[in-house]
């Protein structure tokens, strides 16, 4: 083998050595976007439980029509502020006095799922895991702090439904020798089960996902009709410029 | 180059097949560029309906609400104004509303110009060039009008519309106040920008 | 040329008369002659020849595009943010307009990328082309400032803090670096003053620029004729009756038949990324810039959009460790210059020059160097047409040692390029030095290692 192609050898091996990925674990969200039921109880979920502090701010209500909602079925469930119906889902909780009380204003959620999406996995993932995730810790103020988001300002919302969580050191068989892992233990039962709970996490991770890209589904559908174009399209060309290049050579 | 005679009619209709395909794609691509200029969701969340209560209006007490970013005048009107509508027919240039077929809906081109007699729903907005009419609803004589029965003056260039919002001969003011689409919801609510027509 | 003496326009059909009175007027039939139907390119053109023609699709397509989303977005520091998502969201195909735009971005680079790399292969900035290469250059240079202003736009976390730092960058230059940040800021910090020059920039200043540009470097391609992939020049080779070079076609219709084809396939892949994937991993919309600009928190890890990471990895490799090494590679550079030159003139202005720069790398720090080092970095490509001394134009012909070092600089590109995506460790950091090191390497030796190159006889007639 070549001097060079030795060097080109070693020179490519070396990133493997350096890039190692040092991210949090995280959950898999269950969601399907195309599950219209799940949305619209997700869409119930959020106004009843995150939009008093969190604003969807960039979302108007009307556009939860893409759900199979009317109009009035909007306005009777979702809408519990005097706001029209095509209004923009906004909280009215003051950014100042929610600065004070929580030590940062609770951020605005309409594209949350996509900008905590990374290569731990996507921003749905991100959400799921959080919201499952919280714990009782007399250390903070609230009273609570939350595996994937330390330290975290937001108290644990849905206490009453999921119950109380603790986080328990546990020793665990590792790569060859034993570990030590810190896990969420349920210690107080809530009125939902695990599994209820969890769904309604989903359902609710469900929602925002849709939120933070509402045109999603008709980019996809436009994306197919659009390539079976540009396919057509390509043979036509194709065949024009075989035949025009008969005449060369 | 090659030796063969080149074929022709096969280029011609290739050509014209990728020119059609070519030009399916530019006007499916310009659909998109050319919608983004229609009203957005905010313009049409700004101008939705607005909602109306008129329990509280008094006869002959007018009622502003704006719809659109213009003042829609909702005016609940007495016996004698009713009266005075009927009468004034000799003055007006268009009396039956025929002029503009659009600025007066099916359901307001009777004698009173409205749903129900006693309340009149106009837009407050002169057809001349745009100024607001002020509202003279006492029937007594006027410096510009020595019979004045009682409507609508515009201050800007002396237009004069009665009491259904029609306007007056000889004025510079074409048409009649243009009638919203609107409709009832029960006795005390009027939602204007919407219709039993599906406006 | 008298208006009298021009021939009418026939083959036109029922547009002949109409055309005809135009070019009474203007010089359509004879622009039409020299730039399309008798403009004679080389029948060798290969897959590295698409890009050219796809790069005006691209700058079209996003002159389009953003002509209608400027129709929207408000380039006011409260608003700015919020007017994207209304142009995704209330706008009607608006997000496909957006999509378009940002997929385009990128799209962009990486056709001139590739079209440059074509150059690389093939020689084309070789004279008579310098001028060519040059008005590239300086597309590219403006190319990477409009993606610049354009990405602040958005007023994400990733936009302003990218902008941020880099601003901060000129903050190194001494004695005006403070100065001259203030003055591209406009402000204090990143703020609503530079927004909105950066937008005024971004949607006007820059784009007249490149339109200009653009005009300039097909104007000297066509003054002089294209190169190919055997970077023989067709010229040389002409047909006695009619003039023409042998191994010539004229560019319509066979090349618009041959891009048509391209833009096809072009638009296919394209089309593939902006319904499907837009995001694409976070590289072409990054996650972070779904966060609204906050001054007050910066972002764990700010790095620059793709396209500009190989200098950004260039920029942070330049520790106070590393001058040792330039300093080092200062010395043996210019002890190679004196052992080769013959001109005593020469010699001495090398070691002159040497001495220069080791006292300035001795009270100057890095940070300052890492500077300079990016941008000389890029400012490299101007001076290949001569740095390149090799005796053939196309890697066809060149030897095993011009072939390596390619290779080796292209890996280091994209290696450099994939480094400035990560955070910064020791490991990486020294990755990035040896990178940093190749990448010179290839322009400065480059005067050697072309003349001691193998070459192989370059044929008369071009190859397919």
């Amino acid at each position: 083998m070549s001097m060079a192609r030795k060097l080109l050898g070693l020179v490519l091996l070396i990133p493997a050595i350096a890039l190692a990925a040092e991210d949090v674990k995280l959950d898999r969200a269950p969601i399907d976007g195309g599950d219209l039921i799940s949305l619209q109880r997700g869409a119930r979920v959020y106004v009843n439980y995150c939009l008093g502090c969190h604003s969807l701010g960039y979302m108007r209500y009307n556009r939860m029509q893409d759900l199979a909602l009317s109009a009035w079925q909007i306005r009777d469930n979702l809408i519990f502020t005097g706001a029209k119906i095509g209004d923009l889902m906004k909280s009215t909780m003051h950014p100042e006095q929610s600065k004070d009380w929580f030590g940062a204003a609770p951020p605005d959620l309409t594209v949350i799922a996509r900008a905590r999406s990374s290569s731990a996995g996507s921003g749905a993932d991100w959400l799921y895991t959080y919201l499952r995730g919280f714990y009782r810790d007399p250390a903070r103020p609230n009273g609570w702090n939350n595996t994937v988001y330390p330290n975290v300002g937001m108290p644990h919302v849905l206490w009453q439904l999921q119950g109380e969580q603790a986080l328990k050191a546990e020793t665990v068989a590792g790569p060859g020798y034993p570990v030590e892992v810190q896990k969420l233990v349920l210690e107080k039962k809530g009125i939902m089960t695990p599994i209820e709970y969890d769904r309604m996490i989903a359902d609710l991770v469900n929602y925002l996902d849709y939120v933070a890209e509402p045109a999603r589904s008709s980019r996809t559908t436009l994306g197919i009709y659009v390539l079976l174009f540009l396919g057509i399209f390509w043979v036509l060309s194709y065949l024009l410029k075989k035949e025009f290049w008969k005449d060369v050579h | 180059m090659s030796d063969h005679e080149p074929d022709q009619r096969k280029r011609r209709f290739l050509v014209g097949a990728t020119s059609v395909a070519g030009g399916l794609a530019t006007g499916a691509v310009a659909v998109p560029f050319v919608a983004s200029m229609l009203p957005s969701e905010r313009a049409r969340a700004a101008g939705a309906p607005v909602e109306a209560d008129i329990s509280k209006l008094e006869p002959g007490e007018l009622m502003r609400v704006e719809w659109r970013g213009k003042p829609v005048w909702i005016v609940r009107r007495t016996k004698d104004m009713l009266e005075s509508v009927r009468q004034s027919a000799d003055n007006l240039a268009d009396p039956a509303s025929k002029r503009s077929p659009e600025m007066t809906p099916s359901y307001a081109r009777n004698e009173l110009r409205s749903i129900k007699p006693e309340y009149l729903v106009v837009v407050g907005i002169c057809t001349h060039l745009g100024c607001s009419p002020v509202d003279k609803f006492k029937a007594q004589p006027e410096p510009f009008e020595a019979g004045w029965k009682g409507g609508f003056y515009c201050p800007c260039h002396g237009s004069l519309f009665d009491l259904a919002g029609r306007v007056y001969k000889n004025k510079p003011a074409p048409d009649n106040l243009p009638v919203p689409p609107h409709k009832y919801l029960s006795d005390t609510r009027i939602v204007i920008g919407e219709d039993t027509t599906g406006a | 040329m008298a208006a009298a003496e021009k021939q009418p326009v026939t083959g036109a059909g029922p547009f002949n008369g109409i055309l005809t009175w135009v070019d009474r007027r203007f010089p359509l039939v004879s622009l039409w002659r020299d730039h399309l139907s008798e403009y004679y390119a080389p029948k060798n053109f290969n897959f590295w020849y698409y890009f050219g023609s796809l790069a005006m699709v691209v700058l079209v397509l996003q002159i389009a595009t953003g002509i209608f989303l400027t129709m929207h977005y408000k380039p006011d520091a409260a608003q700015a943010f919020a007017s994207v998502e209304y142009i995704m969201r209330d706008v009607r195909g608006g997000w496909l307009i957006r999509y378009m735009h940002s997929t385009g971005a990128s799209a962009f680079f990486i056709v001139v990328y590739l079209h440059m790399f074509r150059g690389l292969l093939y020689g084309s900035y070789r004279q008579p082309r310098e001028l060519i290469w040059i008005f590239g250059m300086l597309i590219y240079l403006c190319l990477m400032a409009e993606a610049f202003f354009g990405y602040l736009l958005p007023w994400g976390q990733m936009s302003y803090w990218g902008a941020q730092v880099i601003v901060n960058l000129f903050d190194a230059i001494p004695v005006i670096g403070p100065e001259l940040s203030l003055w591209i800021r406009g402000d204090f910090v990143v703020s609503d003053a530079t927004l909105n020059r950066f937008f005024s920039f971004h949607v006007i200043a820059i784009p007249l620029a490149l339109l200009g540009l653009v005009a300039a470097h097909i104007m000297a391609l066509h003054e002089v004729g294209s190169n190919n992939p055997d970077g023989i020049e067709i010229k040389k080779n002409k047909d006695p009756a009619t003039g023409r070079p042998v191994d010539g076609i004229p560019f319509h219709p066979y090349y618009t038949v041959k891009d048509t084809l391209g833009v096809a396939v072009f638009l296919i892949v394209f089309a593939v990324i902006m319904f499907f994937m837009p995001e694409f991993g976070g590289y072409f919309l990054e996650y972070n810039n779904f966060i609204p600009a906050d001054p007050l928190k910066t972002p764990a890890h700010i790095a620059p959009v793709w396209y500009f990471t190989p200098y950004y990895s260039i920029l942070r490799a330049t520790t106070d460790t590393f001058m040792w090494v330039l300093a080092a590679g200062v010395i043996a550079y210019a002890g190679l210059i004196i052992a080769s030159a013959k001109d005593f003139r020469v010699r001495t202005a090398s070691a002159a020059a040497a001495a220069v720069l080791l006292v300035a790398f001795y009270f100057i720090e890095a940070k300052v160097w890492g500077v300079v080092l990016m941008g000389v970095s890029v400012m490299f490509f101007f001076l290949l047409p001569w740095l390149d001394q090799g005796a053939v134009k196309s890697i066809r012909y060149r030897g095993a040692l011009y072939k390596s070092v390619l290779a080796v600089f292209v890996v280091a590109f994209l290696v450099l390029g994939y480094l400035g995506t990560l955070t910064v460790t020791e490991g990486r950091t020294v990755m990035a030095q040896i990178g940093t090191l190749v990448y010179f390497a290839f322009f400065i030796l480059m005067p050697w290692y072309t003349r001691m190159d193998k070459t192989k006889p370059e044929p008369q007639r071009v190859t397919g």
